[in-house]
């Protein structure tokens, strides 16, 4: 294979399994792709070259053993910053993290390095996960390989950037209202938010809990169930994690690559016809409807008359719980500390730490949190919030009852140039309109390319109901099989 | 400025009611912490009982301990609560460093066991203590104050955080209001303290021990006119004995009246109890407190007890002290007040071990009550805590009733035992301690005393037997202690009665 | 009517221990406010009778038993303090004692 940064991770997997390739050499020439077009994306934070290669040889190794090892034994993984990674620097993106080195390892990690796979570092991503564009990181912004003048998404911007930028064929990211899937959408790339409790939250650093769920990103379908069927399952250290089997999602992914989509029901998503979104989206979106009931699926529009009320909901429910989590960045036990001069109290060198390590957005959510909590406001506000939490639970379940999965764009608009949406903080939160209902209800979904607009990739995603993830594989992996994968232009010109 | 005369206890309770409320923190005897399974035991060295979860290290979540679960259902049960059928555990939100997330897992509206009750005995009369709740939540690290005078925090120039305490499973158990009991609500605050720790020792759930800081009493007080609305409250912490229960509650109460009849008002606030004056001082005022920000804790899920579960948690507990006590001094026939004193000496539990060791109850009480307390007096530990078990009393009485010992010998074999020289019978052997119970040999002693006080011998011939006594220390020297003096006796009367 | 108020806007910061600049606080007082009249729409919602969501999994008692675990060494655990002291974490002085 001449090179192996193009290849998609399942083939990569039987190169290795073959022997015609080493671990190390794939290792080493994702590495030095990063070292080629990194400083033009600005995907990674950290790039641990000396323990990508260590760990590849260790597979190398093991391999020549004979030792029975995973399917993605040997292949390269790039890890979004806001999962712990035991020694190797974990920052959140945040300057109050700063080269902190967790004592620990995500169980995300755990699960990862027991397939064999090697990371190859950690990516960018807004502050704390709280952003669509990857613009609050404290340390720039990821660049979108399809235009460097624009925001890959976010918060996963890194992850998803990496995939397109062939830097990483398969990378982790976290989805609190879409940071999985909305930068997989304006990137071009696969990103899965599986099931809330289908995968571990031990190690993965705490936006808002009942929110926040790993997943997988890749540049296919396919690679995108191997990925997710390594870190999935029940983690008895996460206690809101589903003791349950993991459905087959890598078959669901090969059944679906077959074509055929017979007996498959969709619901479009009446409220998200197109108030809102880009002409362009619509009409990519619409052709991939189109190319779906070509392949046999059958389409009815469905009304989830509270998703309308999603946004604002979410805006109250992650900045709350947000405000509480991140109260531990105090600049006591790890961490920025800053003003301690021998003058200062604890308290104002808290104060002085926490202002000067978080950036603008952390802020604004914090305070907002610590608003819609406080004791005159919780009901009109976090309290009101969950109960819109139920009614929006209430109409994917009744959706259910009446098709197998819901389809809507993943996202609005394209890739928008940096600085666009950042004046007006609600402008920016509006990326994430067509994510954030699933984050509410717990199920998963998934962003699949499907064409493009203006020149700039369009996500199309597909919603499924809790624990059937399966689903949203079998519809995705048919979609790809009909349009095809994107290709950015080339970075190296 | 007026001088008003202090007003006395007495004339405060002339003038004012009170009312108290008491919030007791007991830390549970699980061998891991609330929310992980790092260890709990006391006295460890700094930060060595730490891991991610109980240092809040970024991504590290909770899980909550089945068996703190389980004693916080049977406290509550022990005290005649309903249990939930299912609650949330909340967040409690408030910057502290000795409290890493900065924020507590504790339960707010929904705790885990609700209306209960127990009855106290203060001055041989009933008093029912209603509890509002009993929750569960986690306890905070410690702070070091360095560079102040005192090692309070006032004057501290730094202050250093071990997280070792943080995270152990802490119970928190609050009564309603108490009224009505007028001049005795010292002594029912401290009745009733004394009594939850019972109840909690006898579930063997804690080792509720206040000088170690694993049971801590916060006292509410408050005083109003006969008839009147409840007055304003203030909340004594930092009473750490059961005697400072009493004496935080008279001498608030005393305060509070001369405020009150000086005209002024009672202010919300934190008051801090202390030991050597026996007063309070201000500390925090409430009117500034924060607002917690209490929501429900999205990291772990809710608990949903079984009732069968609770039912059968139910039907396994202990007896209840009282009914207990009770039980046993009818089993021992003593008066209340020889009760009482083994009540007040903490021996309750020790008699009857001993006595369960096949001792009769005198021979158990006369040990405890009397040689062993004094030797624990004198070390200023607890009873308990002395190196004999019941065992091994019951053992030594039972070489007394044997004859093998007498009094003396058995407190010089006792303290063998107390210094770790194995159990009695050993230590007697070893000692060469037993009393000479060979006839032979003592009337050989004996035949010699008579012989070397032939002028005693003679008195004692013509009827005089009271002068016996110098032949019996005669032999008693000679065998070194451990003849029995009784046996001697009869052995002298017949060869000169 | 504005939904915050400027010095609202100080109170929280305070209590969220951010020592935020007069010139954030003008900036966030306006984009707060914005933000909060749009979430305020939740308030549109007739949802009395409706139980509210914490947890989007049906779970309840995920327990575990009460057994060790090996935890961290001290040197790990201060591994990432800022200013480690006698193997505890040490702080500037503190102003007020709290509950």
């Amino acid at each position: 294979m001449s090179d192996v940064t193009r290849a998609t991770a399942a083939e990569l997997g039987r190169l290795l399994a073959d022997g015609e390739v080493s671990a190390e050499e794939v290792t080493r020439a994702h590495l030095d792709r990063i070292a080629a077009v990194d400083d033009k994306v600005h995907a990674f934070l950290h790039v641990d070259n000396e323990g990508a290669i260590e760990k590849a040889r260790k597979i190398d190794q093991a391999r020549a053993d004979k030792e029975q090892l995973g399917p993605l034994a040997g292949v390269p993984i790039a890890i979004k910053d806001v999962i712990a990674t035991k020694g190797v620097p974990t920052t959140c993106a945040s300057k109050i993290l700063e080269g902190w080195r967790p004592p620990y390892d995500a169980t995300l990690m755990e699960r990862i390095n027991g397939a064999g796979m090697v990371m190859l570092g950690k990516t960018n991503m807004d502050e704390f996960a709280m952003g669509s564009s990857t613009e609050y990181s404290a340390y720039g912004p990821t660049n979108n390989p399809w235009d460097l003048g624009r925001i890959p998404g976010g918060s996963g911007g890194g992850s998803a950037a990496a995939l397109a930028a062939y830097e990483a064929p398969l990378s982790i990211g976290t989805d609190t209202g879409g940071s999985i899937r909305q930068p997989g959408a304006v990137t071009g790339t696969v990103g899965a938010k599986p099931t809330y409790g289908g995968t571990s939250r031990y190690g993965l650093v705490a936006f808002s809990s009942s929110l926040d769920t790993p997943g997988p990103c890749a540049r296919t379908v396919e690679d995108t169930a191997l990925l997710h069927a390594v870190i999935a399952g029940h983690d008895p250290r996460d206690s809101t994690s589903i003791d349950a089997p993991v459905p087959d999602v890598v078959a669901a992914a090969k059944l679906g690559a077959t074509g055929d989509l017979t007996g498959v029901k969709l619901g479009l998503v009446k409220e998200f016809s197109g108030e809102g979104a880009e002409p362009g989206v619509m009409a990519a979106f619409r052709d991939a409807v189109d190319a779906l009931v070509k392949l046999g699926a059958e389409v009815v529009e469905v009304s989830c008359p509270h998703f309308l009320y999603a946004l604002p909901a979410y805006y109250l429910i992650a900045p709350s719980e947000c405000s509480s989590n991140l109260a531990r960045f105090d600049g006591v036990r790890y961490g920025l500390r800053v003003g301690d001069d021998g003058n200062r109290s604890l308290e104002e060198v808290m104060s002085l730490t926490r202002e000067a390590g978080f950036g603008a957005e952390v802020k604004r959510r914090i305070i907002i949190g610590t608003y819609a909590l406080s004791s005159g406001y919780y009901d009109a506000y976090y309290g009101q919030a969950q109960k819109v939490r139920t009614l929006i639970t209430r109409d994917f379940t009744a959706a259910f009852e009446q098709v197998d999965v819901l389809v809507s764009p993943t996202t609005p608009f394209v890739a928008f140039p940096f600085g666009s949406r950042t004046a007006d903080p609600y402008q920016m939160y509006l990326a994430d309109l067509y994510t954030i209902p699933t984050n509410l209800y717990g199920g998963p979904a998934i962003s699949v390319p499907c064409g493009l607009s203006e020149g700039l990739p369009v996500g199309f995603q597909i919603m499924a109901p809790t624990l059937a993830d399966d689903r949203m594989y079998r519809v995705g992996a048919a979609l790809e099989s009909a349009l095809g994968t994107l290709t950015p232009p080339d970075l190296e010109v | 400025m007026t001088t008003l005369a202090m007003l006395t206890y007495d004339d405060a309770l002339e003038r004012f009611e009170p009312v108290i409320g008491l919030e007791t923190h007991v830390e549970l005897g699980t061998a891991t912490k609330m929310f992980c399974g790092c260890p709990t035991e006391f006295g460890a060295e700094p930060n060595t009982q730490v891991c991610p979860v109980c240092l809040a290290l970024p991504g590290a979540l909770p899980v909550a301990n089945k068996a703190a679960i389980e004693a916080t259902i049977r406290i509550g049960l022990a005290l005649n609560c309903s249990i939930a059928t299912w609650c949330r555990f909340a967040r409690k939100n408030y910057f502290y460093p000795d409290m890493p997330k900065n924020f507590q897992i504790s339960q707010y509206d929904e705790p885990l066991c609700v209306d209960g009750w127990l009855d106290v005995e203060v001055d041989g009369e009933t008093v029912r203590v209603e509890i509002e709740r009993v929750h569960l939540e986690e306890d905070t690290g410690k702070t070091l104050h360095v560079g102040g005078a005192t090692g309070r925090i006032h004057g501290a120039t730094e202050s250093l955080v071990d997280y070792n305490r943080a995270g152990i499973p802490l119970v928190e158990i609050v009564t309603k209001p108490v009224v009505g009991t007028g001049g005795k609500a010292p002594l029912v605050a401290k009745a009733y303290v004394t009594e939850l720790r019972d109840v909690i020792r006898s579930l063997g759930v804690s080792d509720v021990r206040m000088e170690q800081g694993s049971m801590r009493c916060d006292v509410n007080t408050s005083l109003s006119k006969p008839g009147a609305e409840w007055g304003t409250r203030t909340e004594t912490k930092n009473v750490n004995s059961l005697r400072s229960v009493e004496r935080a509650v008279r001498s608030e109460i005393i305060r509070q009246a001369n405020v009150l009849e000086a005209g002024g008002k009672i202010t919300q606030e934190t008051r801090h109890f202390h030991e050597d004056t026996g007063e309070t001082t201000s500390g925090r005022s409430k009117e500034t407190a924060t607002d917690y920000r209490y929501f429900p804790e999205p990291d772990l899920v809710p608990l949903a007890p079984d009732p069968a579960w609770v039912a059968e948690l139910k039907a396994a507990l202990p007896e209840p002290p009282r009914v207990h006590r009770k039980r046993l001094q009818d089993a021992w026939g003593l008066a209340d007040a020889e009760m009482q004193a083994i009540v007040n000496a903490g021996a309750v539990e020790l008699i009857e071990a001993t006595v369960a060791a096949g001792t009769s109850a005198d021979g158990a009480r006369k040990w405890w009550l009397g040689e062993l307390a004094r030797r624990a007096n004198e070390a200023g530990v607890e009873l308990g805590a002395m190196n004999v078990t019941p065992a091994q009393v019951a053992q030594l009485q039972q070489l007394v009733d044997e004859g093998k010992l007498n009094d003396k010998l058995a407190r010089t074999v006792l303290e063998g035992v107390l210094a770790g020289e194995g159990d009695p019978a050993a230590v007697m052997a070893a000692r060469g301690l037993e009393v000479v119970s060979d006839t032979g040999a003592l009337e050989k002693a004996v035949d010699e005393a008579i012989a070397a006080n032939p002028a005693i011998a003679d008195k004692i011939r013509s009827g005089k037997v009271e002068a016996a006594g110098v032949l019996i220390g005669a032999v008693m020297k000679t065998t070194r202690g451990q003849a029995d003096a009784k046996t001697v006796r009869e052995l002298i009367i017949a060869r000169l009665g | 009517m504005a939904a915050i108020s400027r010095e609202e806007v100080a109170h929280l910061a305070r209590l969220s221990r951010l020592a935020v600049t007069d010139e954030e606080l003008d900036r966030f007082a306006g984009q707060l406010d914005v933000i909060l009249q749009s979430v305020a729409r939740v308030g549109e919602v007739a949802a009395d009778d409706i139980p509210p969501t914490s947890h989007s999994v049906p779970l309840t008692n995920v327990l575990r038993e009460d057994v060790v675990v090996p935890g961290l060494g001290p040197d790990e655990a201060l591994s990432g303090a800022p200013d480690p002291a006698e193997q505890r974490f040490r702080v500037p002085r503190i102003l007020e004692e709290e509950a």
